[in-house]
């Protein structure tokens, strides 16, 4: 290896010891047969192993995101079961990683993620009423503010990694130094488009960094079974781009080492590849019961180790935390999230054109045709 | 005026198109320096240099989807991939990506893109590299279809595609990359969705696409001998299509045929037919015939394939055979 490409690595060994992780301290179910090493700030009890780069109002802010974020993944849930909403896919558990990855972010910087990285977009720019919106059923979701360069969940596992490669590729060629990010889950590494996302970025040593959000189970199948690679970092050696492996339920350890993935791409260094390691506490969906196929002690084991908690802990120790403010974030995240609901149920239901002229620019004289026939106007 | 082939009329096009849009690039396997494995895009890389002109690891996923990125920040791409029978492998980005993009995103984000391609049989390349398979991405709703016939055209609906601001998928024909004729000066800008009748009749409408086309003008020409006047209408855009020349000529001649080199089952003459059938059914005085590929791969062999792909001869029997009483 180079020294250009052990950047990423060098840089988090400077900033705390990534090597030395014990078994025993490893979560459950993410287990490694060698003990390989993972970048971690805040231990789940709050402690902290190293003075961590963010002030102390950059921290309540984070755990603020990371509390709405949780409001708007319960209230989704909610509506989904009282028919309000299509299928929805809970985030609960990968707030750190996705509040941590969109904090490292700039304004301008694409994002390209998953349906369920509603806390990633958000943070990222994406308005909750929008994301809402497309959770009814409505395209219209699927619009984006002018100046926030995030793109619509996508719902096919694995082409959307491929764009956040043209996307940085396009921004070099323009001369901007923006760069995409592009975020994924363990069971997309298995799809053919990682591997061609991966090696292009890096042949063509665009902008990119690669979030893989490895939550342990992709649907029923587990990780283990899905790669015999020890790790999802360690994947990145064989395209020859950085690989960083770090405890996704640490939004600083996520902060830092996407930010530092961020900025080697800014500087012309090419793409990175950073595994978050976290877990998906909810369902894969709302038409999915995980209960057939993973234990609770897992679960359980893994609502020790929830993000939220660890930062609450963390500010508890700092003084910085009480009942009240807790209290008080909560309330102001669900004014916004209920005033957020409320206009995406208040947007009249589509019109019957709406979707003949979303189609092309111009319409065809054939699709005029149809829509005539379909409509029954005319 | 240049005599230039179908193959040098590629380049000519796209570089009219890189001349006039400094922001257009393009990017394919071994389209820079090799100059294209068919040699159409020779040339391109001295005028536009290797930043505009851009070879490729061989992922067709990655450059249709890179290509498709890019296209999302409002730079218009070509992208080209080798054979067409590769959009099979890059299928989940053409039909489920960039043909849903514009819908999904409710009109918001537009895919200034081109992919294209080289179609069809008859050289030679077996099952795997000779299909034509434009009625694949015909049927894809949000992609627009183009098979150009000729040189001229070539340049001309390449300048369309490229400035039209949806995806067009751009099928290039294998067998004519030879075919060579006068192109005017200046530039040439066509449009989408305008089909061409290339050859006036009386007597029997024929549409035929691509390599299709020549074969049909030369069944024609042998019908007249006969006293059978066709009308010959190249299609030339599948998507959007171009209903009122061919409804325009049928209700003429009463008689209708489509030549197609896809394999039988739901190639693009089956669309066309049911849309002559539902709307000039009164105008029609027999029954509407498709000719075409048979359902099959298509042969290695040379005397198979021949005999596979609608020749001049089965074009000209059928109709004799067919044209009944109105010859």
């Amino acid at each position: 290896m180079t020294s250009r490409k052990a950047g990423l690595g060098r840089g988090l060994e400077a900033l705390i010891p990534i090597h030395g992780e014990t078994t025993s301290s490893r979560p459950p179910g993410q287990t490694s047969a060698n003990g390989s090493s993972m970048f971690r700030l805040i231990n789940p009890d709050g402690t902290v192993r190293d003075r961590l780069p963010v002030t102390l109002e950059e921290m309540k802010s984070l755990y603020a995101d990371m509390v709405e974020a949780r409001v708007y993944d319960d209230k989704s849930m909610a509506m989904q079961r009282q028919g309000r909403l299509a299928t929805y896919a809970p985030f609960r558990g990968q707030e750190a990683a996705q509040i941590g990855a969109a904090a490292a972010l700039r304004p301008g910087d694409w994002v390209s993620g998953t349906y369920r990285d509603a806390a990633l977009n958000w943070k990222a720019g994406y308005p909750w009423k929008l994301l809402i919106l497309g959770r009814t059923g409505d395209e219209r979701g699927g619009q984006v503010p002018e100046g926030v360069n995030v793109m619509p969940p996508s719902i096919t596992v694995g082409g959307h990694m491929i764009h956040a490669v043209g996307l940085a590729w396009a921004e070099r060629l323009k001369g901007t130094d923006r760069i995409a990010l592009t975020s994924f889950g363990d069971g997309a590494t298995s799809e053919g488009d990682f591997h061609e996302a991966m090696n292009f970025a890096a042949v063509y040593e665009t902008p990119t960094v690669f979030l893989c959000q490895n939550n342990g189970w992709a649907i029923s199948y587990p990780v283990e079974e899905q790669t015999r690679s020890e790790t999802i970092a360690d994947k990145a050696l064989a395209y020859g781009m950085p690989g960083v492996r770090v405890d996704g339920n640490d939004v600083i350890a996520v902060l830092v080492a996407v930010r530092e993935a961020a900025e080697r791409a800014r500087e012309g260094e090419g793409p990175s590849l950073v595994e978050a390691v976290t877990y998906r506490l909810g369902p894969h969906t709302t038409a999915d019961d995980p209960g057939r196929y993973r234990k609770d002690d897992e679960v359980a084991a893994w609502e020790e180790l929830d993000p939220l908690v660890r930062v609450r802990r963390l500010l508890e120790r700092s003084g910085a935390w009480t009942e009240s403010w807790q209290q008080s974030l909560e309330t102001e995240a669900s004014n916004r999230i209920e005033e957020a609901v409320a206009w995406a149920e208040s947007v009249p239901e589509p019109e019957p054109d709406d979707m003949f002229k979303r189609m092309f620019a111009e319409p065809t004289p054939n699709l005029v045709e149809q829509e005539r026939e379909a409509t029954g106007r005319g | 005026m240049a005599q230039l082939s179908y193959r040098e009329a590629v380049a000519y096009g796209i570089a009219q198109e890189m001349r006039r849009d400094p922001k257009l690039v393009m990017l394919g396997e071994d389209i820079a320096a090799a100059g294209g494995v068919f040699k159409t895009t020779v040339g391109l890389l001295d005028e536009f240099g290797p930043d505009r002109i851009k070879d490729t690891p061989i992922s067709e996923q990655a450059i249709v989807g890179a290509a498709m990125g890019a296209a999302m920040t409002g730079i218009p791409v070509i992208a080209e991939l080798m054979f067409s029978d590769f959009v099979a492998v890059t299928w989940d980005m053409i039909a489920n990506e960039i043909a849903k993009t514009r819908y999904m995103t409710d009109g918001q984000v537009a895919l200034p893109l081109v992919i294209r391609t080289a179609n069809g049989g008859g050289v030679r390349f077996g099952a795997q590299h000779s299909q034509s398979v434009e009625n694949w991405c015909m049927m894809i709703p949000g992609l627009k279809v183009v098979a150009p016939s000729t040189p001229t055209d070539v340049i001309g609906l390449m300048a369309a595609s490229v400035r039209d601001p949806d995806p067009v998928v751009f099928f290039e024909h294998k067998a004519l990359m030879a075919m060579s004729e006068e192109i005017p000066d200046g530039e040439i800008v066509d449009e989408l969705g305008k089909a061409k009748i290339l050859r006036e009749g009386t007597d029997v409408t024929i549409a035929a696409l691509a390599a299709m086309v020549p074969k049909a003008l030369e069944a024609a020409e042998r019908l007249a001998a006969d006293g059978i006047s066709a009308e010959v209408i190249d299609v030339r855009s599948l998507m959007p299509l171009d209903t009122r020349t061919i409804l325009g000529s049928v209700s003429k001649t009463g008689r209708f045929y489509t030549v197609e080199e896809n394999p039988r089952v739901l190639g693009w003459g089956a669309e066309v037919v049911s849309i002559v059938t539902d709307e000039a059914f009164w105008d029609l005085d027999g029954p509407c015939i498709r000719i075409t590929t048979p359902h099959i791969p298509l042969p290695a062999a040379a005397s198979l394939e021949d005999m596979a792909i609608p020749s001049v001869d089965r074009i000209y029997e059928t109709v004799r055979r067919t044209a009944g009483g109105s010859a």
